[in-house]
């Protein structure tokens, strides 16, 4: 492809005009100016284009020259990719940092090293037929996960030479007989969604370790949860708390216009946090996207979709990949700002019409998938992300574009904010459309009666709602004694069980044997004490026993060993409920 | 800068603060020009917009006055930029960065561009210094740290200016040779800005601050470079001289108001409530450069202070704010008329950075638990006490009073401080002790 060369005709904040620029393509990269800032052109009319520039315009002079290459903005996808932090646009912020603190203009650094060696261990040998998603060889790109190295999509042949042992990315790994060459990375067209062979139906939920999701508001793995709150509802500790504890494979941590000093907090913490699942440290595992608020908006655009087409070149290895998006709105209001300089018609709140089905789009990216390639592998892409309502208010439009596609919403509240009940999740405001799907998955793997138990559950958290009603009109003192036993039984449910910390050592992680117990011993409780009321024993007795402090303390507790205990707390609770008359 | 000067007498039209310029060869986005009058009065602009041979100009002592047909614009070829050193200390510039105090212009050590560069998100360093302002409600539940950017949410005829004042007389570390102040203020009274002057002066810390301030009767337009100008000091002072910078940005709302006219004068299409779409990421452009990094001693810390219109938390301003600092810090008319000082309305309250600031080797183990039990119980106070304005007090059982106790006297004592300055470790003693009122089984969340 030609370069096509033209000049600056215009400049309005992060959107340039450009003129003589016959020939150029939609939606290909530029280098504007004599600075080289890149930019995506994003319009064309005649000879002129309109261009989005990733880097700040302030300085571009009129008359500068810009080129197109005609190629789209592309992810660089390759080993190397794990542990490294990047911008909106995959430029290595550890390699930018050595230039200063400060992010300079007109920066360009390849997003993997390729001089770096890797010791290259074919699967395949000279004379195999292979199709695309096939893999040729593997290496260990850190401790705890193996890179797989796969033939492109679109590409295949017979492998005429194959490498062995230590190659970079600079020379081929494989050519195939036709003369092709297949190379250790591949580079995509970040908007453009990676092929793979079908897609397939939820059925094994998202193991979070927090409670309230697990139990109440599963996702599946491959689904998408929305997680919408006002300011200070803790949208970013449940990102964070998920990004650490979950039971995935590969993490893809995006900071979309979001807090510079929080982006530290995940970069400090996760090399010296442990993978719950391989104890190795937690960075080895995770890519981090840190495009945070006063970086350029463009590059803020670029961000989501450079970090789910890394998503999905991990998916089509066959891994297990969650995608943590936060925030949502704010690559929305990227999205305004380059409308609105463009001078588009607005919709709903300045954003543009096409906001719905952008979102739509990248949500749809999410799924567990059979992936391309011969061996029958699957991987999977979950999508959580945080949406910033603006006033905390749901009604407004990004919240609404993604409640249509998101299969669970969890909704967090100003008021159990202020109250410090973390996770802040109203239970009553969400929603999961998973359940139902993963019902026979939670019978089989972790209790026949999980299901049921959790189904009481939500009654009683519902029941709680319906009698503080009453007590808002005749107070609590007026209730019936069995009604007072169902409040108090339903906060014990809230604060022992649905309030976890996230900071907490032993609460942090709750495996689904603590959560099923938790519930177990909670509803003996109610149980008992119920039928102990029945039998003429007084309240009071029964609020003010030390098995009710036990019971809001037993988070605490960690995951082992938590059964046994569990289970000799039934056992007194029935005998010290049950016996007495 | 250009060997050969360019002066265009081509205006076409003048709207607001902006003229608008014909037959421009070269000019870049956010150049700086000088707008020359027939008066001889020359004023400074700055380039909004580009296209073709037109340029949007947008002049900053405001177009009163401006002549369409005699007036000249000439390029300067420099972006917007303040000249810092260190003889700045103890002085006083308007919202340009012209010196106000009667004393004659700095020399400048180095020009810097007052936009700034974004910081690299990788060479933060994570900030844990723990900063004891005194207040109880802040060091004890929303611990402010070095490197944070906490704000005031107050409301008209609240005593935020008091309270930032009362901040920066009892802060630790106040009194040490590497604390300075700098104080950016948009569209405050002549009378705000004699209180601050008197209040800095009181602190003994005048000799280390750095005022910049814009008056109500101040152009609009500067309102816009202020800040920039101010932050662009702090970051001097921080990462080149090694300080510790407390920026105090007033009043906020000033500023974003001063964003919406300019962004209606540009017909630009109007966001939420007619501020600017881009509102978020101008005020994030700001915000973010509180911080440190690693490497280097200093740090800035901004606590910008905002009314909130109709005290109303949801509108933009806060808002927006809200979602870009780490933390806010509410106050309340309700308290306020009870004659509480000062007057926060701790639940709405957040310090996101507490974290990371406290416990064992900070503050003291046990902070977290302490401050969430004093939130829970705090909260549920609250809720028994807008019961009893249902249910009367008849209604409720002894342990609701309880808790209505408690809440009077979390209230009254912890938070109604008055001048006193506390340490943490009173004020821990103090919440431990207010919670003793509380029966034990109640206190979950202490180990």
């Amino acid at each position: 492809m030609d370069e096509i060369r033209g000049k600056i005709y215009g400049v309005s904040g992060p959107v340039v005009m450009a003129s003589s620029m016959k020939g150029a393509k939609m939606h290909t990269t530029c280098h504007v100016g004599y600075a080289g800032l890149l930019g995506e052109i994003i319009r064309i009319e005649g000879d002129m284009v309109t261009i989005q520039v990733y880097e700040d315009t302030t300085g571009l002079t009129l008359g500068e020259e810009v080129i197109s290459f005609g190629r789209p903005l592309t992810a660089m996808l390759g080993p190397g990719l794990l542990s490294n932090v990047y911008d909106g646009i995959q430029r290595p912020l550890y390699i930018v940092s050595e230039s200063g603190a400060y992010i300079g203009k007109g920066i360009r650094i390849e997003g993997l090293d390729l001089d770096r060696k890797w010791g290259f261990n074919p699967h395949k040998k000279a004379g195999d037929e292979v199709g695309p998603g096939d893999i040729l060889g593997s290496f260990a790109e850190t401790e705890s996960i193996t890179h797989k190295v796969m033939v492109p999509p679109g590409v295949k042949g017979v492998i005429k030479e194959i490498s062995k042992g230590s190659v970079s990315g600079r020379s081929p790994v494989c050519v195939l007989t036709d003369g092709k060459t297949i190379r250790l990375f591949q580079e995509w067209p970040v908007r453009v969604p990676r092929p793979f062979k079908s897609k397939l139906p939820p059925t094994d939920p998202f193991v979070t370790g927090q409670r309230v999701f697990d139990t109440l508001l599963p996702i599946a793995e491959g689904g998408t949860a929305a997680v919408p709150g006002g300011f200070g509802t803790g949208k970013t500790v449940v990102e964070h708390t998920i990004a650490k504890y979950a039971r995935t494979d590969i993490v893809i941590y995006i900071g979309c216009g979001e807090r510079g000093n929080e982006m530290t907090e995940v970069l400090t913490e996760f090399p010296h946090l442990k993978d719950p699942m391989t104890g190795l440290p937690l960075n080895m595992r995770t890519v981090i996207i840190a495009n945070t608020s006063n970086m350029p908006v463009a590059a803020r655009e670029a961000s989501i979709f450079t970090g789910i087409t890394i998503a999905e070149y991990f998916r089509d290895m066959g891994y297990r990949v969650a995608l943590m998006a936060d925030s949502i709105s704010r690559w929305a209001e990227a999205l305004r700002e380059i409308s609105s300089r463009l001078e588009e018609m607005p919709s709903e709140e300045g954003f543009p019409p096409y906001l719905a089905s952008r979102l739509g789009g990248f949500y749809e990216r999410a799924g567990k998938v059979n992936c391309l390639g011969n061996d029958g592998r699957t991987g999977s892409v979950t999508v959580i992300s945080a949406i910033s309502p603006p006033g905390g208010d749901f009604s407004e439009p990004v919240t609404q574009a993604s409640l249509r596609v998101a299969g669970a919403l969890w909704a967090l509240d100003t008021e159990l904010a202020y109250a410090r009940h973390f996770p802040a999740v109203n239970w009553k405001r969400s929603f999961s459309l998973y359940y139902k799907k993963l019902s026979s998955w939670f019978e089989r793997e972790v209790a026949p009666d999980m299901v049921e138990l959790r189904s009481r559950l939500a009654a009683l958290l519902q029941k709680e709602e319906d009698l503080n009603e009453v007590v808002q009109v005749i107070g609590v003192e007026a209730l019936q004694d069995s009604d007072r036993l169902t409040l108090e039984a339903a906060t014990i449910a809230r604060e022992g069980f649905l309030r976890q910390s996230a900071f907490s050592e032993t609460d942090a992680f709750a495996s689904f044997e603590k959560q099923y117990w938790m519930l177990k011993a909670i509803f003996s409780f109610l149980d008992s004490s119920m039928k102990a009321l029945e039998s003429g024993v007084y309240l009071e007795r029964i609020i003010e026993s030390p098995l009710r402090t036990s019971l809001l303390r037993m988070q605490n507790l960690s995951n082992e060993g938590f059964r046994e205990w569990a289970e000799d707390m039934i056992g007194k609770i029935e005998k010290e409920l049950l016996s007495v008359e | 800068m250009d060997l050969i000067s360019r002066e265009y007498r081509t205006i076409t039209g003048i709207t607001g603060p902006l003229v608008f310029v014909e037959g421009i060869k070269r000019g870049s986005f956010g150049e700086m020009c000088i707008v020359k009058m027939d008066t001889a009065e020359t004023r400074t602009g700055q380039i909004l917009k580009l296209e073709g041979d037109k340029a949007v100009v947008q002049v900053l002592e405001g177009a009163s006055g401006i002549d369409r047909d005699k007036t000249s614009i000439i390029p300067t070829g420099e972006v917007a930029k303040v000249g810092v050193s260190m003889d700045m200390m103890g002085r006083i510039f308007n919202g340009s960065g012209f010196p106000i105090d009667a004393l004659p212009e700095i020399i400048p050590e180095k020009n810097l561009d007052i936009n700034g560069l974004p910081m690299n998100p990788v060479a933060r360093e994570k900030p844990n210094y723990f900063i004891e302002t005194g207040i109880s409600v802040i060091d004890g539940l929303n611990t402010l740290v070095r490197g944070q950017k906490l704000p005031i949410f107050s409301s008209a005829g609240l005593p935020a200016n008091e309270l930032v004042l009362q901040i920066l007389r009892q802060a630790r570390g106040a009194e040490e040779e590497d604390f300075c102040v700098i104080f950016g203020a948009m569209g405050i009274t002549s009378r705000e800005a004699f209180f601050f002057r008197e209040g800095i002066e009181e602190t003994g810390a005048m000799s280390r601050t750095v005022s910049f301030i814009n008056l109500a009767s101040d152009p609009t337009v500067e309102r816009f470079f202020t800040p920039r100008i101010a932050l662009t000091t702090a970051e001097y002072f921080a990462f080149e001289k090694g300080f510790q910078v407390m920026v105090v940005l007033t009043d906020m709302t000033a500023y974003c108001e001063a964003l919406r006219e300019l962004g209606s004068a540009r017909e630009e299409i109007p966001g939420r409530r007619s501020y600017p779409g881009y509102m978020y990421t101008d005020l994030a452009t700001l915000y973010e450069r509180a911080g440190c990094i690693k490497g280097s001693q200093g740090s800035i810390t901004i606590m910008p202070i905002l009314t909130m219109p109709e005290d109303d938390i949801t509108h933009p301003i806060p808002d927006l704010t809200g979602y870009i600092t780490e933390g806010q810090i509410v106050l309340s008319r309700d308290m306020h008329m009870k004659g509480i000082y000062p007057p926060i309305n701790a639940l709405p309250c957040l310090s996101r950075l507490m974290n990371i600031g406290i416990g064992k080797g900070r503050t003291r183990e046990g902070h977290r638990e302490l401050a969430d039990q004093l939130y829970a119980s705090y909260a549920k106070g609250i809720h028994i006490r807008r019961l009893v304005a249902i249910v009367g007090e008849e209604g409720l059982t002894e342990l609701d009073r309880t808790y209505l106790a408690f809440a009077d006297e979390f209230e009254k004592r912890f938070i109604g401080q008055g001048e006193e300055r506390r340490t943490i470790d009173e004020t821990l003693d103090l919440g431990l002790e207010l919670l003793k009122m509380l029966p034990e089984r109640e206190l979950k969340r202490l180990k």
